[in-house]
């Protein structure tokens, strides 16, 4: 692996062993002492264009249990509030003997620029690019949920998500985490169904390899899991998306009544950070089957697993 | 293919794990503390016989999983950066922990000895034990790490150019160590290979 731009990079083998090698790094992370050797001498980049606080303490959590160097770069207070542009950003970086950069960018696409423009050598990961993709938070997702079900598959990981019914709940359109997990899950065999209002599903939706509704009442008693996402209040300008956060609130939010729509075993899931009590509930969020602690301490094996498998092999920058 | 020849077959190899079970136990004085670590992917399958036959020789060891586990080292090794990408083995160690316990770390080939350095490494993140052994099913020779071995199954002198593979029931559908000259096709196994391309001497990391 050369480059975790997309989650369709990944095909259904690519993607198990990524999530294999995640179950060992988990293993490790259990122990007394969580620091591995292995790519040690190695340099990563944390390039974070945009705000982030758990994927990039994630990701360089990931790093320092692998005992890469870390250096962490935020667009604030460096040269690029000078002006700089990306692509001098990429050389500066590659003249510092970085081998791998770790991309987040408001803009959609930056990450794929950064790593077949020609600029540099070094590998890349997408750690969210605008309203794109953000693969390493549905490889985080996958795993969690592969975990969580297996029972129901007899133990078995490998197929663990084949015929898993998954509904994405809320503001598909800025989220650059459904698009990753369509892709991601339909890869591994689930069924996706994405539930939001007409003005906040994607133009193109259609071509996606999922179903779309509007009633959420009606897809959460059919389902295995419900991820919700935050609503991106940041990204709506002027707003006009839905008529007010109590109507938004009352036909696509999460809340203890929609709980119990849910079969016994279904999981509540969110990327984070939530808007409580805008697009999950805290009775949804703190509920015995939210999974969103648990997708955070994921976060770290699934980096692991990808970083190692970026850095690792001899075919590594 | 014609001139790869089995050293070992599967009675010859049964009645070495025997062996191995007995001298761990006479050199331990009992089973008293011994856990049994094998380094996937053959290595950790003849852990586990060899455990089946401590337990049977010595009804008090107790049952079979509290004695045995497996070890993985790829994320210790020195020869990551010269290979592809290598998938992970598992790691799974008996409930009471390595910790002051005398633990014997059980691989199918030695040769350079490189991997059995990368598992004394992975082993000290694991706990302190108080002694560390080694059992072997064949010795090749050709170190390049002052190691060796406590139980050895065979010692086999090889040139550095032939390929020594062992084949186990579990992995490859039959019971057998396998000698080819250099540029022939290994021998096939009927199982996928995947991570055993590690025992090949060819990059002469054993």
């Amino acid at each position: 692996m050369k480059h975790l731009l997309s989650a369709a990079d990944l095909d259904r083998e690519g993607a198990l062993a990524l999530l294999d090698v995640a179950e060992e790094m988990a293993a490790t992370q259990a122990r007394e002492i969580k620091k591995l050797p292995t790519l040690r001498g190695r340099t990563v980049v944390n390039l974070f264009f945009e705000d982030s606080t758990r994927t990039r303490i994630s990701f360089e959590a990931a790093a320092k249990r692998l005992s890469a160097d870390v250096i962490t770069f935020s667009a604030k207070g460096s040269s690029v509030s000078k002006g700089e542009s990306l692509k001098d950003t990429a050389l500066t970086l590659q003249a510092m003997g970085a081998d791998a950069v770790v991309l987040r960018h408001s803009a959609s696409g930056a990450a794929h620029r950064l790593a077949h423009a020609g600029w540099s050598g070094v590998g890349v990961v997408n750690a969210g690019d605008g309203t794109h993709e953000h693969p390493t938070q549905a490889l985080l997702d996958a795993f969690t949920l592969r975990r969580r079900l297996r029972e129901r598959s007899g133990g078995d990981l490998g197929g663990a998500l084949d015929g898993a019914r998954v509904a994405v709940v809320g503001d598909v359109l800025h989220s650059r985490v459904a698009r990753s997990n369509v892709l991601l899950l339909r890869t591994l065999g689930a069924d996706v169904t994405l539930v939001a209002p007409p003005t906040l599903l994607p133009v193109g939706v259609e071509a996606w390899p999922c179903r779309t509704s509007w009633d959420l009442d009606a897809v959460l008693p059919e389902v295995d899991a419900v991820m919700v996402l935050r609503v991106q209040r940041e990204r709506m300008g002027g707003g006009g998306f839905f008529p007010s956060a109590q109507e938004y609130t009352r036909r696509f939010g999460l809340d203890g009544r929609r709980l119990r729509l849910l079969p016994e075993h279904a999981l509540v899931m969110h990327p984070g950070p939530m808007n409580r009590g805008l697009e999950i509930s805290a009775e949804a969020a703190d509920s015995p089957r939210s999974t969103i602690v648990e997708q955070v301490s994921n976060g770290v094996a699934v980096r692991m697993a990808a970083l190692y498998l970026l850095l690792a092999g001899e075919d590594a920058a | 293919m014609a001139s790869a020849r089995p050293v070992l077959e599967a009675p010859e190899i049964s009645r070495i794990l025997t062996r191995i079970a007995h001298e761990v136990l006479e050199r331990n004085r009992g089973a008293d503390d011994l856990v049994l670590l094998g380094i996937p992917t053959r290595g950790a399958h003849l852990a586990r016989r060899v455990a089946e036959r401590l337990v049977a020789a010595e009804p008090g060891a107790g049952p079979v999983e509290e004695l045995v586990g497996s070890l993985d080292v790829t994320m210790h090794r020195d020869d990551l950066r010269r290979r592809p990408v290598r998938a992970l083995g598992r790691t799974h160690v008996p409930p009471r922990g390595v910790d002051d316990r005398v633990v014997v770390l059980v691989d199918d080939v030695l040769a350079s000895g490189r991997t059995v350095r990368a598992a004394l490494d992975a082993l000290s993140d694991l706990g302190r034990p108080r002694a560390v052994r080694l059992a072997v099913l064949v010795d090749r020779g050709h170190r390049q790490l002052p190691i060796r071995a406590d139980h050895v199954g065979k010692n086999l002198p090889t040139a550095a150019e032939e390929s020594v593979q062992v084949l186990l029931e579990e992995v490859d559908g039959q019971d057998a160590v396998v000698i080819s000259g250099p540029g022939e096709p290994r021998p096939p196994a009927t199982a996928p290979a995947g991570p055993a391309d590690r025992d090949e001497p060819a990059g002469g990391a054993r």
